[in-house]
């Protein structure tokens, strides 16, 4: 085994957990969740939508409404403070302490914990070998980067070897540059630890290259629990479908099983008859083809080049204007009749919301 | 040459101002050490006033020392963990135990001692003890130390500090020695000067609580100004100096470091 690893880390079982503030907000609807050994979940939503909560509440640093219980490979840690839940926690602040080194930063939980300064010495290089920062041993906190310091977080973090470690959107206070390097790094990293980890962002594509499952939560309450490709190709309604990724949302009749839209009758590969349907058809499902090749046409808008690909913006297809990932190589101008392809398993129905 | 002129006539005022407030002082300490403040100093420098100073108001002079110190060791056990407690706690309670603790200062001190001497009139021994001056210093200083404590965990993020030691297995002791002491350390010293140098010159309320027994070193000011020789009053007045002025130095050389970080 790794020797960084945390034992695998422990399941984690949250029990009708919500949280009423003390003026009354409802932060987080009753919600119940299981989270397996090892696994690594992504809480994930816009800002307000009870995620932190959450995550605060397993950490042990908000409680539960009365009734909500949370436990740690099936022991009821509710009342336990977060101090002995052996958890390890970074901040989108980082919390580091401007008082210590970042040596003293990384061992103040071994220190904590009374281990002996020369075994602590040593754990503490194991980290700043693992987190990549070597020769920054000394440095005071104010003279880190902010790379730099969001390392050293994750390292002081891990260095208890926690049951689970948890990040409150650790990556967001650094430019975007940055963040997707140590995106990566970081997913190696749990990767290699093999830990429970439980990660809190609103960006999608962090959930989705960390998720091992992700959770998209929505005004306090779970809207969709899945692994990244059943969130992306099948949302549960359309806010899941709209908040991961770019989705077209198309509002029709459906006869027969065919989108009945201004631009042609599109097929989904159903019967149903519904008079009025909410489908998602994502981007880059659509091809764009000679006009009378495909049962749907419409006209080019407008085209941004983007360099991998290019966003065609379609009108006359459906009632609104329609976005499509072409590939860079298509020629096509403002103005131009094309043809759209759709796959009939690629049109997603959505329920009615009103 | 105008400008030069500009420059000579202001430079002039200024020094006017300064001669205006300091020839006072200057003279004062020099009547404390002159053997006939009246003859000048043509009647010979001395230190006899000042060591008479000494015979007479040794004894206040060390109790304002005990009275600043215990006023400090309160003010720092009840003050810091109090700051803590109001910025972690926060909500409307916190703001109206926050304006509580803030009230003396705008209290005469007069009002705050008759209001002493009206409750604990009763327990003599405490009322003739110094602790009964102790217990009037305390609650005059208080806002001090806790308001320079609590500006300083309004600019470091303490509540999350805090969050961030207790996720490591600190217990809330651990926390509050480890983290919160040191990183409130700036606003500590600052509201320590303050405290201890409003102790030594408190007058207002001291001089309601005193006894002939429990007299600080203003009240002895006030003592030796009515009832001793000018060169006496002089001495002590110099010896008040000595004492106060480095403390008031350590404050402001504290307040410039604050600035330039």
């Amino acid at each position: 085994m790794n020797p960084a690893a945390g034992q695998g880390g422990a399941a984690v079982r949250i029990e009708s957990c919500g949280k009423t503030f003390a003026d009354g907000t409802r932060a987080l609807e009753p919600a119940t969740l299981d989270i397996a050994r090892g696994e690594t979940l992504v809480l994930l939503g816009p800002s307000g939508c009870g995620k932190t909560t959450m995550l605060r509440i397993i950490a042990g640093l908000e409680l539960p409404d009365t009734g909500g219980r949370v436990l740690f490979d099936g022991r009821d840690m509710t009342a336990v403070p977060i101090e002995r839940r052996n958890v390890g926690m970074v901040f989108q602040s980082y919390a580091l302490f401007p008082n210590m080194s970042v040596a003293d930063n990384i061992g103040y939980g071994l220190k904590i914990r009374g281990m002996a300064s020369e075994e602590r010495a040593a754990r503490v290089a194991e980290l700043v070998r693992l987190t990549n920062i070597p020769g920054l041993e000394n440095r005071r906190i104010d003279q880190l980067s902010g790379g730099q310091r969001q390392r050293v977080a994750l390292a002081r973090a891990v260095a208890i070897r926690p049951g689970i470690l948890l990040l409150d959107e650790p990556l967001t206070a650094l430019d975007a540059a940055l963040r997707d390097r140590l995106r990566g790094e970081l997913n190696r990293l749990l990767r290699a630890l093999g830990i429970t980890t439980i990660y809190v962002t609103h960006d999608q594509s962090e959930a989705m290259e960390l998720g091992d499952r992700i959770v998209v939560m929505q005004k306090g309450a779970i809207a969709q629990i899945g692994n990244p490709r059943e969130i992306y190709f099948t949302p549960k309604n359309r806010f899941v479908a709209e908040f991961i990724g770019a989705a077209n949302i198309i509002e029709a009749p459906l006869e027969n099983g065919d989108l009945v839209l201004p631009g042609g009758r599109q097929p989904t590969g159903g019967v149903a008859n519904l008079p009025e349907a909410v489908v998602m058809i994502r981007p880059e499902t659509i091809a764009i083809v000679e006009p009378g090749r495909a049962p749907l046409s419409g006209t080019v808008d407008s085209i941004s080049f983007i360099g991998d690909r290019q966003r065609v913006i379609v009108s006359g297809a459906s009632g609104k204007s329609l976005t499509v990932d072409a590939p860079n190589n298509i020629q096509a101008r403002a103005g131009d009749r094309i043809g759209l392809l759709i796959a009939p398993d690629a049109i997603r129905l959505l329920p009615r919301e009103d | 040459m105008r400008d030069r002129l500009i420059f000579i006539g202001q430079l002039i005022f200024t020094l006017l101002v300064a001669a205006f407030l300091v020839v006072p002082a200057l003279l004062s300490i020099s009547a404390g050490i002159t053997v006939n403040y009246f003859r000048g100093i043509a009647s010979g420098l001395t230190l006899h006033w000042v060591f008479q100073v000494f015979d007479l108001y040794a004894g206040t002079i060390v109790l304002s020392f005990v009275i600043a110190s215990a006023t400090l060791v309160v003010t720092l056990l009840a003050g810091v963990p109090a700051a803590y407690a109001l910025h972690v706690r926060g909500g409307r309670l916190s703001r109206i135990v926050e304006e509580i603790i803030t009230l003396p200062l705008a209290i005469p001190g007069l009002a705050i001692a008759l209001a002493l001497l009206l409750t604990y009139q009763g327990f003599a021994g405490f009322r003739r003890s110094w602790l009964f001056i102790l217990t009037g210093h305390v609650v005059f200083t208080m806002p001090f130390m806790v308001r320079s404590v609590m500006a300083v965990f309004a600019t470091v993020d303490i509540r999350t500090l805090d969050e961030g030691a207790a996720s490591l297995g600190a217990s809330p002791w651990r926390r509050f020695l480890d983290v919160i002491v040191p990183n409130a350390r700036p606003g500590i010293l600052a509201g320590s000067l303050m405290v201890v140098t409003l102790s030594l010159g408190e007058f207002n309320l001291t001089w309601m609580l005193h006894t002939p027994l429990t007299k600080t070193l203003p009240i002895g000011l006030a003592d030796s100004y009515a009832s001793m020789r000018l060169e006496v009053a002089s001495a002590y007045t110099l010896i008040f100096f000595v004492m106060i002025i480095p403390l008031l130095v350590a404050m402001q050389m504290f307040a410039g470091a604050e600035r330039a970080r």
